[in-house]
């Protein structure tokens, strides 16, 4: 979805370093990932090379800089789910789906993220797919649920 | 300034109120391990190598970030502060390559050396370690991002002294790791190739982009006709790299130690800058007289030309349309020398040694060739040509001193102050001064313009012509006066730019030094050359005055004469 970076920018004012943030946060939140042009035109906006907007972007976890699937897969990485085999579910989707942490397939269908804990460790471990939570997934169970999904898609 | 009395291992100091405990201890010839601290930048406190234990505080203080009071006592090298330095390195060594046999950094690395002071002798911590692609992208910088240890100096340098800010720390915790925007190559980053990030880089993860076995290829083919021509740099660098004096002048020892390497004929680029003087002057004045664009920038440093075309497009036409010595020069050996010789172009090798990473990366532009063809093949750094001598086993000590090569013998002194900020512009007035009353300059040198400054002015009457003088060195201060300039400064009608701190004797392919006392030593050596030389304009180099009135000012040969001109182009990358 192309969005209007100017329009977000002009929220801000122009040249002030304390927008940095703020306006990388509104961009994903529209965009749902901080594109090249994106970072380059924010950091021309507030006045820092895109080295440095890229730099500090990538110190929070929360910033992506893939666009997301159709389905947007959230690995807990939380305590109680890392003890409950959270590691080995990840390793099962990148192996299934040929991703890793941040990025997207190629077909645009799934894209994967690892998170910190999404508050439902009773369940653990946890996986979202598009915000809504899957519990008691074995490793076996991915492959049936992503067939599910290509085929309903 | 107040100064008081602390007491350092046991003996009794003097402190000055407000400085860091660093400072303090390294006035006092008091020497302790760095690994991030640059002299003359804001402290950055990463590194923890310069930790001391300081009376009555629990912790270890780092000396470089920690203001010295007054009350203090301190111990340097006492064993708790020691076994936390070693386990600093010892814990940096854990995920590091270990390859230092095949390092481009073998015995010239910092982690190494105080790996061994430290006298690290097994593996205690078994890190994993980085999986990082090496980076080619760029002709004129190498990156291993596997070595870097995350010091962060070169981003400093790169930030704070260059203003270009080409490099960010990129990621967190273990994953983190040194890389321009987007992580993607060099060459697509706002990196303008001064290798001053090279200097300061204490392992090898930033060295310059060679092709060693290319040039060995060369040199040992009985077709090719190897030609090498040395910046008037080197011969006052070269000592530094085999233990002699810093600041000597090596000049003729220079040109037999190239020979016998197997170059078939060695040239000195001071000749090349005579020329580029010349030319340089004869463009200011016609700007001067015509209303062409003043002030006039220089174009003989190829970092800046590129830190112009990107960040400050619309300057360009200030900037003089002469190619800088290196590339005058090579345009002269594939036209003139090949010609005069009855070579075939595509038989020479044209290499040239530079104090400088940028030569490398202007050496392939694209307005530096002629049918696709460079005219200069090779660039090598002052570091690579030492090392190329000591691959050859010669023995510099042994050398008898001899000429450089016939046509491009003679130089003046104006052409071998080229290599230091302030040089160009003091040889330029010379010849200023000729070109407008016909008579030479009295003073014998420019004091305003021999000073170590970043920012150097100065205003002198010529004829009739009251002229305006700007030089600087260093991006970061070159903005300062170009920011003047664009808010509408009219009072300076040429400025000389030189990217390195110092300028070329500064450059980022000579020795690393961890002060800027081996720079000043070199531009002192250049002086000292400059007040010997009876010969003080080009128009007194005889051999460039042959090489106008049977060459370059022969009507048939207009096409060369404008062979030694280009253009710039705006440059898109990241900025």
């Amino acid at each position: 979805m192309p969005i209007d970076i100017d329009v977000i920018c002009s929220r801000y004012k122009k040249g002030s370093r304390e927008a940095l943030l703020p306006l990388l946060q509104e961009i994903q939140e529209e965009a749902g990932y901080l594109s090249e042009e994106a970072v380059v035109a924010v950091g021309r906006y507030v006045g820092l090379p895109s080295s440095k907007v890229y730099g500090i972007s990538t110190f929070y976890d929360h910033f992506r800089f893939m666009p997301k699937g159709r389905y947007h897969l959230q690995v807990c990485g939380g305590t109680t789910c890392h003890i409950e085999g959270a590691v080995s579910l990840l390793r099962e989707i990148e192996k299934l789906l040929k991703i890793r942490d941040g990025q997207v397939t190629r077909d645009g269908m799934f894209s994967l993220q690892v998170v910190n804990c999404m508050g439902a460790c009773s369940k653990a471990p946890i996986i979202a797919i598009n915000g809504e939570f899957h519990t008691v997934l074995s490793a076996g169970d991915l492959a049936l649920l992503f067939d599910v999904i290509r085929k309903r898609a | 300034m107040m100064f008081f009395d602390i007491e350092v291992n046991g003996k009794t100091i003097k402190a000055r109120n407000g400085e860091t405990i660093l400072s303090a201890l390294e006035r006092n010839a008091i020497s302790i391990p760095t690994l991030c601290h640059i002299r003359g930048l804001q402290p950055s406190g990463a590194c923890r190598m310069c930790v001391v234990e300081v009376e009555g505080k629990q912790g270890l203080l780092p000396a470089c970030s920690h203001p010295v009071e007054e009350w203090m006592k301190i111990r340097t090298h006492s064993p708790r502060v020691i076994k936390a330095r070693k386990t600093n390195i010892e814990l940096l060594l854990s995920n590091h390559p270990d390859d230092c046999l095949y390092c481009e950094s073998n015995g010239n690395c910092e982690l190494q050396k105080f790996s061994e002071d430290l006298y690290v002798r097994e593996r205690r911590f078994f890190g994993k370690k980085n999986k990082y692609k090496t980076d080619p992208s760029s002709a004129s910088l190498f990156r291993d991002p596997a070595k870097c240890i995350l010091c962060g100096r070169c981003i400093r340098v790169c930030e704070e002294i260059q203003n270009v800010t080409a490099l960010e720390f990129i990621g967190r915790g273990n994953e983190m790791q040194v890389g321009p925007a987007f992580n993607k190559g060099m060459n697509l980053s706002s990196c303008i190739n001064c290798g001053q990030c090279i200097l300061v880089c204490p392992t090898g993860a930033l060295t310059e982009k060679k092709h060693p076995a290319e040039l060995q290829e060369k040199l040992h083919n009985p077709e090719i006709q190897t030609v090498i021509q040395c910046s008037p740099t080197l011969s006052v660098t070269l000592a530094e790299e085999f233990g002699f004096r810093t600041g000597k002048d090596m000049e003729g020892v220079m040109y037999a130690v190239l020979r016998k390497i197997g170059f078939n004929f060695v040239f000195d680029t001071s000749f090349a800058a005579d020329l580029y003087i010349t030319e340089l002057a004869g463009e200011l004045l016609s700007r001067l007289r015509d209303g062409g664009k003043t002030p006039m920038f220089s174009s003989c440093c190829p970092a800046w030309i590129k830190y112009a075309e990107q960040f400050r497009p619309q300057l360009l036409n200030h900037i003089s349309t002469c190619k800088s010595p290196q590339q005058m020069m090579g345009t002269l050996i594939s036209n003139h020398f090949t010609q005069s010789r009855k070579l075939k172009a595509e038989k020479v090798y044209s290499v040239s040694a530079m104090p400088c990473i940028a030569k490398k990366f202007e050496s392939q532009r694209e307005q530096m060739t002629h049918k696709g063809i460079t005219d200069v093949d090779m660039v090598l750094t002052t570091r690579e040509l030492a090392r190329l001598i000591r691959l050859n086993g010669i023995d510099v000590q042994q050398v008898e001193p001899e000429m450089s090569d016939q046509p491009y013998r003679s130089r003046s002194a104006s052409g071998k102050m080229l290599a230091v900020s302030g040089g160009l512009t003091e040889a330029l007035i010379r010849v200023l001064f000729v070109m407008i009353t016909g008579k030479d300059l009295q003073a014998k040198r420019i004091t305003e313009l021999r000073s170590s400054k970043g920012i150097k002015e100065f205003t002198v009457k010529i004829g009739d012509f009251t002229l305006g003088f700007a030089v600087v060195n260093g991006i970061g201060n070159a903005e300062t006066l170009l920011n003047e300039i664009e808010a509408g400064r009219t009072d300076i009608h040429f400025v000389e730019v030189m990217a390195c701190p110092g300028g070329c004797v500064g450059g980022g392919g000579q020795p690393a030094s961890h002060d800027d006392g081996a720079v000043k030593a070199r531009a002192k050596a250049i002086y000292e050359i400059d007040d010997k030389e009876p010969v003080k304009t080009p128009f007194k180099n005889p051999d460039l005055q042959i090489l106008y009135d049977n060459y370059l000012d022969l009507p048939v040969n207009g096409e060369i004469r404008q062979m030694l001109y280009t253009d710039y182009q705006k440059r898109e990358v990241l900025l």
